[in-house]
């Protein structure tokens, strides 16, 4: 027995020895984060996925302009930029000294090489249509980029911060889904699939360097590997923490900080305008009245999330508090569904995806429809297949969903949106928004635009989805809130 | 002829394969979903959704696919991942040297477990170390091996901090981080199955040893354990090795919560995202390798059965 006893004193040292030649990155300005979905590419040019935005936007790719953690627009390749009177002709001075990872130089060529793969015809930038108002893009200088635009479009320089209108380089442009060269503050180091993404400090960038040596990108899709992850040490954060039941438990520990912001996501019960009853704005207003939001927050969300009355981010300076128009209010609901023809109610179905907030409020919200007569069934189905039903070919009732792109109203002035949601006179304020003169007017028209989605109840509004991020104490520089979907590191430290 | 038998079984392995490449290319061609919607998200532009389709070859007729595709893979070529832009072949390697030695390591474990447990109860029938045993063998049939994994994460990682809560640093950081990163996840794989097999081994061992054979060979004067381990054992594994064959497919299959617990890179992390993600040229990819996998490892338990036995092997039997 004691020979036994020996031995097993043996292996478990044998691991400590081994345990602590496991953690080599732990020594040096480094930082570990964990996040939820792994990156399809790393070419942000390339689909919509977030999780890429996630990894390289800002890190390792750069556009002329970039959101900063305020929302506004800030200088980046383009330090600076002017804008004619007519709206249609900007100039682009660019950063000297400028080169992308693989050491090749940056100038103006690269910029009309990017926006111009952006906006071809055989494009596969998903947000193409953000390029299709550039009518021309003329190389002035190595320095000096000049477009020209086909209509007035007032957030174009914001529209060139997206991650979709980053700089590439014609050299290394088809390799980016697995090699990505950027010009950012880190370099890509290594992919190793499934598991991390390693990225290293830029030591030729081109602005201030990023006080961190490397960073490490953690993929962990489960709730309960996250929660692990954390109190075991392995990850510095988790800037969008998955499980909010699990947030209490790690605020309890003291080691971390907990820092509930705002991202652009809101999050909505779908409705399909476009098919009996919802076609009636009384059957839609009564939905609207029928659910209680903060039981849905509550309930779904442990409390992390801001109500919304239309289809706005409460963080944007034209935002209005429009809560009052659709109160929580059963008995209106149920007068409404009355005077809508539909007394004793009728049978609707919520489709709903995936993601973990939808799979949470979609058992609360058909509870408080049936609690107005409407009987709400509700099916289950993976993201590819909503995707195939709702988005596509606009099989359902009802859904719900978030969207996460920044000022997306204009989703609603689409031919092809999938509520079918179809109002003339939201689709003019729409290009008045793009004509306005000066913020203030624009701010305007925003404000008009939240008031007629609201009206009109083309969807419940529910809330804006919560930042969850979970912060080891010594990091310091994050961002709070998510006004791109992007996890910014170039000015985050991790002074232990 | 033994020889005969065993090519036999080559034909049929092979018929397997085929009809399961039929099956697998055709039903997931008619799984509903698409690739490059998927890709392109909620706000894309039609437009660019219908270039990237193009892009990706996703045209063409149904049955000129399956030969394009069959063909390529007889080559050792199962095309390139439509998300990750990578040789699908690729990333099968990758995946297997964390699903291979997981599943080595699990059913290693599982096995030097259950052959002393069940060589030991099954000697001392009726008595208490025998009831204490199966019935917490029975709980380890029971316990659901996520649940057990948590368990051991809480224990292990979060409050003892010797392993660590997951992930694998790949065998590149050297044997000793990655075999610490695989020692929790295939405990939680191994005891569960070592649970399983103790209980199925007994019962044979139970009724091996009632044999007369045995009783013989104790009368020859072979001691007590000379006569379990020399001839009981023996006979009691070729019942028992079809289970094991299948547990071993389950661990490299079937591995996919384990993986997602600790979130290792495995073939089952790889597949589920394939098939969210639509990425079905990856998932067939590696459906093809598992199928090919459980076919050879059956295969090969029923040689090793034929060894263990060759009345097996006879081909009136």
């Amino acid at each position: 027995m004691r020979e036994w006893f020996k031995r097993l004193m043996l292996v478990a040292a044998a691991a400590f020895v081994l345990q602590s030649c496991d953690k080599p990155q732990s020594s040096g300005n480094g930082l570990t984060v964990g996040v939820r979905l792994e990156p399809p590419s790393l070419d942000p040019t390339l689909g919509a996925a977030a999780a890429t935005d996630e990894v390289v936007y800002g890190n390792v790719f750069e556009g002329l302009t970039r959101i900063g953690p305020d929302g506004k627009v800030h200088p980046a390749l383009a330090q600076s930029w002017t804008v004619d009177d007519t709206g249609l002709l900007y100039e682009f001075r660019l950063q000297h000294g400028v080169r992308f990872h693989d050491g090749t130089t940056f100038d103006a060529d690269d910029v009309k090489f990017s926006l111009e793969r952006a906006r071809a015809l055989h494009s596969t930038n998903a947000q193409r249509y953000l390029f299709s108002m550039i009518d021309e893009i003329i190389v002035v200088a190595p320095d000096r980029v000049r477009i020209t635009l086909k209509r007035r479009t007032a957030d174009f320089a914001f529209n060139l911060a997206w991650g979709d209108a980053v700089i590439v380089a014609p050299e290394s442009a088809s390799r980016n889904a697995y090699l990505p060269i950027g010009t950012g503050p880190f370099r890509f180091l290594r992919w190793q699939k499934g598991t991390s993404i390693y990225l290293e400090k830029n030591h030729d960038y081109w602005g201030e360097h990023p006080l961190l040596d490397w960073v490490t990108f953690r993929i962990i899709p489960d709730s309960a590997a996250a929660y692990a992850a954390v109190m075991a040490g392995d990850i510095d954060g988790y800037p969008n923490f998955p499980a909010p039941e699990l947030v209490k438990q790690i605020a309890k520990d003291g080691r971390f900080d907990i820092v509930i912001g705002e991202t652009e996501g809101e999050t909505i019960l779908g409705i399909n305008n476009g098919r009996p009853p919802f076609d009636n704005v009384l059957v839609r207003r009564a939905i609207s009245h029928a659910m209680d939001r903060n039981a849905i927050i509550k309930g779904a969300m442990f409390g992390y999330g801001t109500p919304i009355g239309s289809f706005f981010s409460p963080t944007h300076p034209a935002y209005i508090d429009l809560l009052d128009m659709s109160p929580y209010d059963p008995a209106k609901a149920r007068m409404l569904l009355a005077q809508a023809g539909y007394p004793d109610g009728f049978e609707a179905e919520i489709k709903i995806p995936s993601a973990y907030y939808a799979r949470r409020s979609g058992e609360i919200i058909a509870a408080q429809l049936r609690a107005v007569g409407i009987d709400a069934k509700i099916q289950y189905m993976e993201w590819a297949q909503w995707l195939d039903q709702v988005l596509g070919n606009r099989n359902y009732d009802l859904t719900i969903v978030s969207h996460t792109e920044p000022r997306d109203i204009r989703f609603f002035a689409r031919a092809d949106n999938y509520f079918q949601y179809h109002n003339p006179h939201f689709n003019a304020l729409m290009d008045d928004i793009e004509q306005a003169e000066s913020t203030s007017q624009r701010g305007h028209y925003y404000q008009e635009a939240q008031r007629i989605l609201a009206q009109d109840a083309a969807v419940g509004f529910l809330f804006q989805l919560p930042q969850i991020g979970i912060w080891r104490k010594t990091v310091r520089g994050y961002w709070k809130n998510s006004p791109i979907p992007a996890i910014n590191l170039a000015a985050v430290s991790n002074g232990a | 002829m033994t020889s005969r038998l065993i090519l036999k079984r080559l034909r049929s392995l092979c018929i397997t394969l085929l009809a399961a490449s039929i099956l697998i290319f055709f039903m997931l061609e008619i799984a509903p979903g698409d690739i490059a919607t998927f890709m392109m998200g909620v706000d894309a532009d039609p437009a660019a959704v219908e270039a990237l389709r193009k892009e990706l070859g996703l045209g063409g007729s149904i049955i000129t696919r399956y030969f394009t595709w069959l063909v390529s893979m007889l080559q050792g070529d199962f095309g390139v991942s439509y998300t990750y832009r990578e040789p699908v072949t690729q990333l099968i390697v990758d995946r297997l040297q964390v699903s291979l030695p997981l599943a080595a390591i699990a059913f290693a474990l599982s096995t030097l477990i259950a052959l002393p447990l069940a060589a030991f109860t099954a000697t001392r029938r009726g008595k208490i170390s025998e009831t204490v045993i199966l019935n917490v063998a029975q709980v380890g049939v029971a316990i659901p091996n996520f649940w057990f994994a948590i368990i051991l994460l809480s224990v292990f990682s979060t409050t003892f901090d010797l392993f660590p809560a997951g992930g694998f640093p790949g065998w590149s950081a050297g044997l000793g981080p990655a075999l610490m990163a695989l020692t929790l996840p295939s405990l939680a794989l191994a005891l569960p199955q070592a649970a399983i097999l103790t209980r199925v081994l007994r019962s044979s061992l139970v009724d091996t040893l009632d044999d007369d054979y045995v009783r013989t060979a104790r009368a020859k004067g072979l001691s007590k354990g000379q006569t379990l381990w020399r001839h009981a054992m023996r006979n009691a594994l070729v019942p028992t090795l079809p289970i094991m064959g299948m547990q071993f497919a389950f661990l490299i299959a079937g591995a996919i919560v384990i993986e997602s617990v600790f979130y290792l890179p495995g073939l089952g992390r790889l597949v589920f995202q394939a098939i969210t993600q639509r990425d079905l040229i990856v998932v067939k990819g590696v459906i093809v390798i598992l199928v090919l996998m459980v076919v050879t490892i059956t295969f090969l338990m029923d040689i090793l059965a034929m060894w263990l036995d060759p009345r097996l092997g006879r081909e009136d039997s």
